[in-house]
């Protein structure tokens, strides 16, 4: 029992992390509609900066953290601004190709600057709580709490605020949004500031519980994450929670129970049969198709 | 839509050309009279810390060699191949175009298996600083390895083992889609079965979840055991050791030699790693000068401690050097005539070198050189 | 003969196979003479399989018009199954030709068969959602095969899966003459290089011809009514599932054949080789060249192939730079401010262009 009640801790602890990263994820889908794939490097620059700001300035953990969230908005920002907005005009698919080149770039331009060679990420929250056989460690309790507070600061944003209500006029009809007097442009930057933000938050949280650092750290959790999102319904925030939390249980679980050489496996043919049952997600609006 | 496609193909097309007229004509710091040594390794990409690390190696010694001026000269040159065999024999291929007549590499298993079958039937004399497997040699008389293979290093350790710790519940966490680990496992699984040791619980991971431990890990500690053997690389030993404390699970640890450099590791907690045990043939620490000076001329260039990877090939630089001495080879000469000469000589020399003193050949290829297992005290290796 | 070539698309298709015959003559007159460097010839037999490879996933992406991620899971099943032919039949059928034949054979029925089972659920869904379901699929795949082991002995074939990770090739209880053909997460070993660059070239023209007819027949014409309106396909009696499981699986068939050709052109192969990043990396081929356009598609995998290897040169900037292309590339040719300064710069091809178009 206190073997299950451990992994069952550490799939929400690790689902955690995926859905704040789904979230991000969800967010810029929900409005421009593209895959961004470099989402995910996005993540491993906020590691890299925070663990540059606590191991060369000694910064303490939070200041990091501030640190990587202001240097990943503004590479959000920039991304979008030089990459995206020229082709918003275009079909997906260009944008899709040059979120993938912006992924390459990131990745090798992590390499060049920070070396190839991994680093050790100290937990921004060493230590762990005993109850009884149960060990809980409190980067896992920290993770938990902060997917929490995000989502549902995110959530009454985007219900209650003057620009969350432009996001989803935005994300309903960019058209009829702009002839209502709403800056699409800038509300789309601002959807990529809060999306990259949120994966320098996951990036610190992901290095925290995981404890290693590369160039390629990002590509495999943003893959994870974006699944979660779709897993949850695309465009819906509580669904990139759930789905997100439910990712990160199963492959635990998975692990623990089945064949930890298929983990990533059972994780997709769960999906997979979601799809086939609910084919927008879990949480998502089946949108059916005008004739 | 016709007229974009067009102009997308013409783009591309245009570019690549520019690029490929831009640097045609770069030709290296190639003497003529020098030997022309290749190698192969990831140097960007997820295994480029290993890749880097033969590169500088081997450079190195090449600095080394040419610097005490005597007849043997040699010019390196290094390439990418991401670690993927197709891309190592573009990269093989490349180097022959240079006029490559030694190969030094390549430095993952896979890479070498295939650029190794090609070595063969071109007869271009390889030398592998780091590929581990057994198929890299098996059925070529041309090439050779400087560093354990895998079936070596399990037999080794599952020997150690119970030969010191014989009562002990071992937990094995391996990597199963990569073949370094999974061969040490297969071969430490069927050596302990033998000596009659007890595995109590067995973990996998693959590089996609390779972040977290904390189910095998749990397994582990609930299948009551207390050695842990990892025969995996560093980086996620590093992340093992780190989850175990956070867990409150304390077992004996016992490494390989991809467990060399966790040290090293850049912000590693390095008392997480006391009291570690590995079998390695190279130590960063180890007093003897020549470990010394390559140390701190490697730190000096590259601000880094370097790891195992680098002194197998720079080791490896120095077998074809004394290699190409001992035959009076001259650099005029083919690679093919080379590859005979060496072929002749290494499979009777005797050579020390940092990751092993008194090392020898079989004409199979695979080196003999006595595994040394050092425990960590105080952040630095020590003898048990 | 004159009439036919009237038609645009009936040019276009015929410029296609000479441009791709009149490449290998030339390619492969040069290879004779022992003219080409190494790193050229040993481009050769990748390059065909990753043109294959561009061709059969514009099938899909560009004809049938849905986003396929996993592309490089039917490339590794055919490229496993060919090797586990190849290798298998060493005894039996001595011919080099006969064998590597055989192996594209098998390697594209089990990659259709495999695209039969992914297809059926798949198609069920659309757009970003059937990417995510192709991606899925492709890992899986991977995975599965990471786990296979196979070896033959004179008894037949011995196959195993390696679920826990326990096991290797000693399990598969074969007898002394056995040969290992699979090792589980070592991938194959010890595969004979049977291809050519002759076969390549057989095969892209193999892969032209029937992707050509296809999309000029009246099969053809069904799917690219679905890909355009599905709804308006359905309601003109179109078997909407009919035709694009059909494209869906001729596309995974193909890819199996490129498959078959790459495992054999490497002594080894492992199947983490066909991750992601490789489906990815076909698709960018797809996109460049343009959706639907076949010729294009050609051309950017012959370019794009050659490409990492011509950088080179720039060392450890090489992939950097490959990054800055790619961009640079999607923004000039989706961009219409930087097509219309293009234009300005280059007053010739915009004449030129407008005269094609």
């Amino acid at each position: 029992m206190t073997e299950f009640l451990n992994y069952l801790i550490s799939g929400i602890s690790l689902g955690s992390v995926y859905a704040i990263i789904a979230l991000g994820y969800t967010m810029v889908y929900g409005i421009a509609k593209m895959l961004n794939f470099a989402h995910g490097d996005v993540i491993m620059v906020g590691g890299y900066v925070s663990f540059c700001a606590v191991f060369y300035l000694d910064l303490p953990g939070w200041l990091a953290t501030i640190l990587a969230i202001i240097v990943c908005t503004v590479l959000g920002v920039v991304i979008e601004g030089l990459a995206y907005k020229p082709l918003r005009q275009a079909g997906t698919l260009a944008v899709l190709i040059t979120a993938i080149g912006v992924s390459y770039f990131l990745q090798n331009a992590a390499q060049l600057i920070w070396g190839t060679s991994t680093k050790s990420y100290a937990s921004v929250m060493p230590g762990n709580l005993a109850l009884g056989g149960v060990t809980i460690p409190y980067i896992s309790i920290l993770t938990i709490a902060a997917c929490l507070i995000i989502m549902v600061v995110l959530t009454q944003f985007i219900n209650r605020s003057k620009l969350g209500k432009a996001m989803r006029a935005c994300s309903e009809d960019k058209g009829a949004a702009q002839l209502m007097g709403i800056h699409v442009n800038r509300t789309i930057s601002m959807t990529f500031a809060i999306g990259s933000a949120l994966a320098a938050i996951a990036g610190v949280l992901l290095c925290s519980s995981y404890t290693t650092l590369n160039p390629t750290t990002g590509s495999m959790p943003g893959i994870k994450a974006f699944t979660a999102a779709v897993f949850g319904g695309i465009g819906s925030i509580p669904g990139a929670f759930l789905g997100g939390i439910l990712l990160g249980v199963i492959e635990s679980m998975a692990k623990a129970y089945l064949s930890s050489a298929l983990a990533n496996s059972i994780v997709f043919a769960v999906l997979i049969i979601v799809l086939l049952v609910r084919p927008a997600g879990l949480l998502g609006k089946y949108v059916p198709e005008k004739v | 839509m016709k007229k974009r496609n067009v102009c997308a193909v013409a783009m591309a097309g245009a570019m690549c050309l520019s690029l490929l007229a831009g640097c045609g004509g770069e030709s290296g710091d190639t003497a003529d009279n020098a030997f022309k040594i290749g190698v192969i390794g990831p140097l960007t990409g997820d295994n480029a810390i290993y890749g880097n690390a033969v590169k500088y190696g081997a450079q190195i010694a090449v600095d080394e060699i040419n610097a005490l001026g005597g007849d043997i000269q040699l010019a390196l040159k290094s390439e990418d191949d991401v670690a993927a065999a197709d891309t190592s024999v573009n990269a093989y291929n490349t180097l022959k175009d240079w006029g490559m007549q030694v190969l030094v590499g390549p430095t993952t298993s896979g890479s070498s298996i295939a650029v190794a079958s090609e070595a063969n039937a071109d007869r271009m004399f390889m030398l592998t600083p780091s590929g581990s497997s057994a198929d890299i040699t098996e059925g070529k008389d041309n090439v050779f390895q400087v560093c354990f293979t895998d079936p070596n290093q399990g037999t080794a350790a599952a020997d150690y083992i119970s030969e010191n710790m014989p009562d002990s519940k071992i937990a094995i966490i391996y990597q199963n889609d990569i073949d370094y680990s999974q061969g040490i496992r297969n071969t430490f699984a069927a050596e302990a079965k033998e000596k009659g040791l007890e595995i109590v619980s067995e973990g996998t991971f693959t590089a996609d979840t390779a972040t977290d431990f904390s189910v095998q890990l749990t397994a582990a500690q609930a299948a009551g055991a207390d050695l842990l053997f990892l025969p995996i690389y560093y980086q996620e030993a590093s992340v093992i050791l780190n989850q175990a404390k956070t867990m409150g699970f304390a077992p004996t640890v016992f490494g390989v030699d991809g467990m060399d450099g966790i040290l090293t590791l850049p912000g590693f907690d390095t008392s997480l790693a006391e009291g570690v045990m590995l079998l390695t043939p190279f130590s960063a620490d180890a007093e003897d000068e020549k470990t010394q000076n390559f140390v701190s001329e490697y730190k000096e260039r590259y601000g880094e401690v370097p790891n195992q990877f680098a002194a197998d090939a720079y080791d490896a630089v120095y077998i074809v050097y004394e290699g190409l001495k001992a035959a009076g080879c001259t650099a005029d000469m083919s690679y093919e005539d080379i590859c005979e000469a060496l072929v002749g000589q290494i499979t009777t020399m005797t050579f020390d070198g940092l990751t092993g003193a008194d090392m020898t050949w079989t004409a199979t290829g695979e080196v003999s050189k006595a595994p040394m297992a050092v425990v960590i005290e105080n952040g630095t290796y020590v003898l048990p | 003969m004159k009439n036919l070539l009237k038609k645009k698309t009936t040019r276009t298709d015929f410029l296609t196979y000479l441009g791709v015959i009149v490449a290998f003559v030339i390619m492969f007159a040069l290879q004779q003479a022992d003219m080409l460097k190494n790193s050229t010839q040993g481009m050769l037999v990748p390059v065909c399989c990753f043109v294959v490879m561009a061709v059969s996933l514009n099938l899909t992406v560009g004809i049938l018009g849905e986003l396929s991620l996993g592309h490089a899971g039917f490339m590794s099943v055919g490229a496993f199954s060919g090797i586990i032919a190849a290798m298998s039949l060493e005894q039996s059928i001595p011919s080099d030709l006969a064998r590597l034949i055989i192996a594209i054979v098998v390697g594209a029925i089990c990659a259709a068969i495999a695209g039969f089972i992914v297809g059926v659920p798949v198609l069920r869904l659309q757009g970003d959602y059937l990417a995510i379901v192709t991606l899925a699929f492709g890992e899986i795949i991977k995975e599965l095969i990471n786990c296979l082991i196979v070896g033959y002995d004179e008894n037949g074939l011995h196959v195993m899966f390696n679920l826990s990770g326990k096991l290797s090739v000693e399990n598969l209880n074969m007898t002394e003459n056995g040969v290992a053909i699979i090792k589980g997460a070592q991938g194959a070993v010890g595969v004979d290089k049977l291809a050519t660059f002759p076969m390549g070239f057989v095969l892209v023209m193999l892969c032209l011809v029937i992707v050509l007819n296809l999309v000029r027949s009246r099969t053809g014409r069904a799917i690219l009514s679905i890909r355009d309106n599905r709804i308006a396909a359905e309601s003109v009696g179109i078997n909407v599932t009919k035709y694009r499981l059909m494209a869906f699986v001729i596309s995974a068939a193909m890819a199996g054949s490129a498959g078959a050709l790459f495992g054999l052109n490497y002594s080894t192969l492992s199947s983490t080789r066909f991750d992601f990043n490789t489906s990815i990396l076909v698709l960018v081929y797809v996109v460049l060249g343009g959706l639907g356009n076949i010729w294009g598609s050609i051309i950017a995998a012959v370019v794009l192939y050659v490409l990492p290897e011509a950088l080179r040169e720039f060392n450890d900037y090489r992939m950097l730079v490959y990054a800055i292309v790619l961009i640079l590339v999607m923004l000039a040719t989706n961009n219409d401010q930087f097509k219309a300064m293009l234009g300005r710069i280059l007053p010739k091809r915009r004449k030129g262009a407008a005269a094609n178009g």
